[in-house]
């Protein structure tokens, strides 16, 4: 098992006829990933790497049953593409898109609360590098031989900290039971809280790695989730201790603007809440080893 | 993006809040020129550069007369003013706002910002206007009012008037601040904006409200569909390494350390720029080249970091995923054949076509000093920062 996607999700791809959208729904269908299909309007009718293309998230998901959606459709017109997933009865949906405008993803945000919480989507990003539960589905854009199947879960903002965390964990053998990107817009769909919740839930999860950076309360209410209602071991590194106070660091989130947002601030405060911290990003593998061999002894 | 008061000045006046009369002045003489067009006794001359603190800093100056319109004019005019908020080089002043005087009954603050807690845009009232929103905040937070808009329907007329009420207005002006306080709103919900402070808001002794100075930001990512925003742009208050990194569509942020970054992902780069710190060397920059690096990209990305003259080695440091290593390594090639390269150069590729890449950086003939994980790349460049030669892994 594993959390989100796995290889009896039935995968559509908003945007799948763009060049991006068409080049990554290439790259997933390689890996293994059940992609059902795509989604451009006015190009129905037509296949592209061997899947049907549909006008409407709608149509898709009549003629396929699909349920999980990545979006690859530009900024201006992402928010609009997913509500419409919301709206189709997609029960997970990834949105790569980075650039998108934080009004929009405001009422975006707003609007899938329209569903009852039963029929709700969930959102992943937007501009995360999507999911991927090693060996059965991969949705998203990160390259998928560097994941090992296997039983710790990965939830951060950043796609390239989430590969050089897998890629060090391979190194020693250690395995992925799923990866989640959260995306690094201010305001995003499903939080680190949220995700972390899945893996508690998840019976084929050991423990975590959670991977934030600077900017906004969410690392600190995961910690708060971590104390309160985990049994799992969660450790996390939070980006951006060199990051200058008010300065944007790339992601349209990484921004320290109120008191508690800073690295050295959330590292103290998820501390407190007993969440293990990985000292250095060169420390993913090894932090994660002593967390597994002190399971191994309480289980002893 | 932050645009200069004079002009979230205008912007509000489209929307209905009242401003002060005033005119924009790049000459002492101009200055003077605008004191007399508006008339009246008093005028304040206003730095126009984007930052905050520019009262205290020398930026704002009141004047009794056009003659002491220019001298002030001339004093500021030219130079870069340095306040507590504009970090230590300062900001240029190239233009200036010249206001009538305004008769102050109370000064009051109106604030418009994100929360990301609630993801929504929260209004921010206090009746100490004035001062920093962060001092009341600590000094006198129960001045403080805070409304949280509903993100569907907007901001309701019933939450301005509570807010009017709380701030002490005159109830026979109650009316006339709630719709300046909606058409504050409507600027920021219309605009795209990420922060609006109207800083004092200011209650006149005629018993009108009127914003004495006012400060807006946007949202880069919504640009595309304000282009009149986006005209606003000056350059000329922004890091000159940062506008250039803009232009060619890379995020950089320039920093005062000696080991020069070129990273892809906002992440990896943060972390690339702690673990620099950790080993005991200082960033001298963050940059993320994006995903889908082209070598011209990875070249561009070069110059950039090399032109810093801080910089004393460069580190670049790529996990591709859209990324290929092959692509990024002949970017590196290029970009040293082209300019040559007379500092010490650390490289570290992980992920899609990692080995086609090392290989690449192999055969060039150039001379780099290859690591393989992300701690010894960070380790070899600080050593090599330090002294100022290339150190064996």
């Amino acid at each position: 098992m594993s959390v989100l996607v796995n290889k009896n999700s039935k995968i559509i791809v908003q945007g799948i006829t763009g060049k991006i959208g068409s080049f990554h729904a290439e790259d997933m269908i390689r890996y293994g990933s059940p992609v059902v299909g795509g989604v451009t309007p006015g190009k129905g009718g037509t296949e592209i790497h061997g899947k049907p293309v549909f006008n409407t998230v709608k149509d898709a998901v009549a003629a396929t049953g699909a349920d999980v959606s990545i979006v690859f459709v530009p900024p201006p017109f992402a928010a609009d593409s997913i509500m419409e997933a919301a709206d189709a009865g997609i029960k997970v949906a990834v949105c790569i898109t980075d650039g998108i405008p934080t009004q929009d993803m405001m009422r975006v945000k707003r609007y899938m609360k329209r569903y009852k919480a039963e029929n709700r989507m969930r959102l992943l990003g937007p501009n995360c590098a999507g999911i991927i539960t090693p060996g059965e589905a991969l949705v998203g854009i990160m390259p998928g031989h560097i994941y090992l199947p296997g039983r710790i879960g990965i939830v951060g903002r950043s796609g390239t900290l989430g590969y050089e965390a897998a890629s060090q964990l391979k190194e020693i053998g250690i395995g992925v039971s799923t990866s989640v990107g959260i995306g690094g817009d201010p305001i995003n769909g499903c939080s680190h809280r949220d995700i972390l919740e899945l893996f508690e839930n998840d019976p084929d999860t050991d423990a975590v790695i959670m991977i934030g950076e600077i900017g906004g309360p969410q690392e600190v209410e995961a910690g708060m989730y971590a104390r309160d209602h985990m049994t799992k071991p969660v450790c996390a590194y939070i980006a951006g201790l060199s990051a200058p106070k008010g300065r944007k660091m790339g992601h349209a989130g990484a921004i320290v603007s109120s008191v508690g947002e800073s690295a050295a601030e959330k590292v103290e405060l998820l501390k407190e809440c007993g969440v293990t911290i990985v000292p250095t990003p060169a420390e993913f593998a090894s932090t994660v080893q002593k967390m597994l061999s002190g399971l191994r002894v309480a289980a002893e | 993006m932050d645009i200069h008061e004079y002009q979230a000045k205008e912007i509000l006046a489209k929307f209905g809040v009242p401003i002060p009369k005033g005119g924009l002045a790049y000459s002492p003489e101009q200055a003077a020129y605008r004191a007399r067009e508006i008339g009246g006794s008093v005028w304040v001359v206003k730095a126009q550069v984007h930052t905050g603190g520019r009262g205290k800093a020398g930026g704002v100056k009141v004047c009794k007369s056009e003659n002491e319109v220019e001298e002030a004019a001339e004093k500021m005019l030219g130079r870069k003013l340095v306040t507590h908020q504009s970090g230590p080089a300062g900001k240029m002043v190239n233009r200036l706002y010249v206001e009538g005087g305004v008769n102050i009954a109370k000064e009051l603050y109106l604030g418009f910002v994100l929360d990301r807690a609630e993801q929504r845009v929260i209004v921010i009232g206090s009746t100490e206007g004035g001062m920093d929103i962060e001092e009341v905040a600590e000094q006198k937070p129960e001045s403080i009012v805070k409304i949280s808009v509903e993100p569907a329907v907007g901001m309701q007329a019933f939450q301005a008037r509570e807010l009017a009420f709380q701030l002490g207005i005159p109830g026979t002006a109650v009316a006339d601040a709630t719709r300046v306080i909606l058409g504050a709103y409507r600027a920021f919900r219309d605009k795209d904006g990420m922060m609006l402070e109207i800083n004092p808001l200011v209650f006149t002794g005629e018993g009108t409200l009127i914003a004495l100075d006012a400060k807006m930001s946007f949202d880069d990512n919504a640009m595309f569909r304000h282009p009149d925003i986006s005209e606003l742009r000056d350059k000329s208050q922004e890091d000159p390494r940062e506008t250039q990194a803009a232009d060619r569509g890379l995020s950089y942020v320039g920093l005062d350390g000696d080991v020069g970054c070129i990273v892809n992902g906002a992440g990896l780069a943060m972390a690339t720029m702690d673990m620099i710190l950790l080993e005991g060397g200082a960033p001298a920059n963050f940059l993320d080249i994006g995903g889908g690096a082209t070598p011209e990209r990875v070249a561009k990305a070069f110059r950039l970091v090399t032109q810093d003259k801080n910089v004393k080695v460069v580190l670049v440091n790529i996990f591709a995923g859209i990324n290929r290593c092959d692509w990024v390594a002949q970017g590196v090639v290029k970009a040293v054949e082209i300019a040559g390269l007379d500092l010490p150069l650390v490289v570290r590729l992980a992920g899609t076509n990692v080995d086609e890449g090392r290989k690449i950086i192999n055969e060039s003939g150039i001379n780099v000093i290859s690591a393989t994980t992300l701690a010894e790349a960070a380790r070899l460049s600080v050593a090599a920062a330090k002294t100022g030669k290339a150190v064996a892994a």
